[in-house]
């Protein structure tokens, strides 16, 4: 090109082959492609769940009113939980991205302190999580107002009736311990001590259903009297057929106004839910034992002899894209 | 065989080590992120908890706060966390427009179609 002016152009630019036009190394690269890939997946997963919602006609579940229970705590405490875990993952982003730091200084001791927190937060996270689908699985958990006509009979022969519309609260841990509390329309307790109703120990004693010293054990079903044990088979076949958080036998459920159970009329949001939670989760799980191998892989010297921590850097992105999945998953499922 | 990708004169190559000056200003910039995505979660859950659904203007606007946020969110994350604010331009660009023309599509043609039954009752009534 003699006679031209020839500018001066960037070899970093030139796609001629020879040398890396993007920067990076190929496992870098394709680390970014994977994660292209997976994002479409989550997103299309995530359109999905908007095109459900979209059209459909029924009533759709509120967040807030879904993502309210604490473990081992009474009442109602909308989005604690999953603001918890929420700060989890992104705490476990923040030591993910100290640890690739580090990594870049071969700070070795650094990136194994900052990797084992990544890990231990990522424990945290599916444990976290773990207790969420237990909590939905066995159901409970919020004011039901009753649908029918409930008979409560005491031991000495006498009998309580609750009337249609009265409040009910049920909760629900770990399938072991099933409360009731028992509240008229305004949430005053109906008995002195608060009304509370302990359905215990299903395990062992699958149909007994105790309110202190009152025994629930009648209500109206279908326009017919059920009785004794039947009572909790109703129950347990309610919850089998409904999933997430099914209404109590013979009691609809009014929640955040709309007129019946949430979860059981919209098996599409239940559905989507444990879906890509799930799929998350699963995310998740993959990453922290990938972490776990590229932790063990530090502890034995194997980075400090190739002389750069890459390896940590590509966990790290998987580790950071699980988080940014969660960030879209928060907002669409938890808040809107 | 020699690596192509090591030649490259990149903060981030693999040749090229930080010092611990420069590991300084990285840690600020990752403590000054994770404040604001703190907050940012913050945020979110104080508005949730605080507003409820309804069929309201006020409730398009509280969404879409939602949504603007969980965008800031998603890029801070990215570009910071990721990093993929300090890789060259060509590599941000092939991870990013080809995402978002499909992502949009989507979007569009699901909220689209998924709305279609409205469009069906004003026809019919």
């Amino acid at each position: 090109m003699a006679g031209h002016a020839q500018a001066e152009v960037s070899k970093e630019v030139l796609w001629g082959g020879g040398q890396s036009p993007f920067g990076v190394t190929y496992g870098k690269m394709m680390m970014w492609y994977f994660l292209v890939s997976d994002a479409l997946t989550f997103g299309g997963l995530l359109i999905a769940y908007a095109f459900w919602r979209a059209s459909s006609v029924d009533a759709w579940p509120i967040g807030e009113q879904v993502f309210r229970a604490l473990p081992g705590l009474e009442g109602e405490y909308p989005l604690a939980y999953v603001a918890l875990m929420t700060f989890i993952l992104i705490v476990s982003s923040v030591t993910m991205v100290l640890a690739v730091e580090a990594g870049h200084r071969n700070d070795r001791s650094g990136v194994l302190k900052w990797m084992g927190l990544t890990i231990i937060g990522g424990f945290f996270f599916l444990g976290s999580q773990a207790w969420e689908w237990s909590h939905f699985i066995h159901g409970g958990g919020g004011f039901f107002n009753l649908a029918k006509e409930v008979t409560i009979s005491t031991p000495d022969g006498g009998t309580m009736t609750m009337e249609a519309g009265d409040r009910v609260y049920m909760d629900h841990h770990f399938g072991h311990l099933m409360e009731m509390h028992l509240q008229d329309p305004v949430g005053v307790p109906l008995t002195d001590d608060g009304g509370h109703v302990v359905l215990t120990e299903l395990g062992e004693h699958p149909h007994e259903a105790h309110l202190h010293s009152l025994k629930v054990n009648k209500y109206i079903e279908n326009e017919t009297l059920v009785e004794g044990d039947d009572v909790m088979k109703l129950w347990n076949a309610r919850s089998e057929n409904f999933g997430f958080g099914a209404p109590i036998p013979g009691l609809g459920a009014d929640w955040g106004g709309i007129n019946h159970s949430e979860y059981a009329t919209q098996q599409g949001y239940t559905n989507f839910f444990f879906f890509i939670t799930g799929f998350h989760g699963f995310h998740v799980f993959s990453g922290v034992i990938i972490n776990i191998v590229i932790f063990f892989m530090v502890l034995n010297r194997v980075m400090e002899r190739r002389k750069h921590y890459e390896m940590v850097e590509k966990v790290g992105l998987y580790w950071h894209f699980v988080d940014l999945v969660w960030v879209f998953v928060f907002t669409f499922f938890y808040l809107i | 065989m020699e690596r192509d990708d090591l030649i490259v004169n990149d903060s981030y190559a693999l040749n090229a080590h930080h010092s611990e000056e420069q590991g300084v200003t990285i840690r600020k910039k990752i403590y000054l992120v994770t404040v604001i995505l703190s907050v940012i979660t913050a945020i979110e859950v104080g508005m949730g908890v605080m507003f409820k659904r309804s069929e309201a203007f006020t409730w398009t606007a509280i969404k879409w706060t939602f949504i603007v946020l969980t965008l800031f969110k998603a890029g801070y994350i990215v570009m910071t966390f990721m990093h993929l604010g300090d890789e060259r331009k060509n590599l941000r660009n092939a991870v990013i427009i080809p995402y978002f023309v499909f992502i949009l599509y989507l979007i569009f043609i699901a909220i689209t179609e998924g709305l279609a039954h409205y469009g069906m009752d004003l026809m019919f009534h």
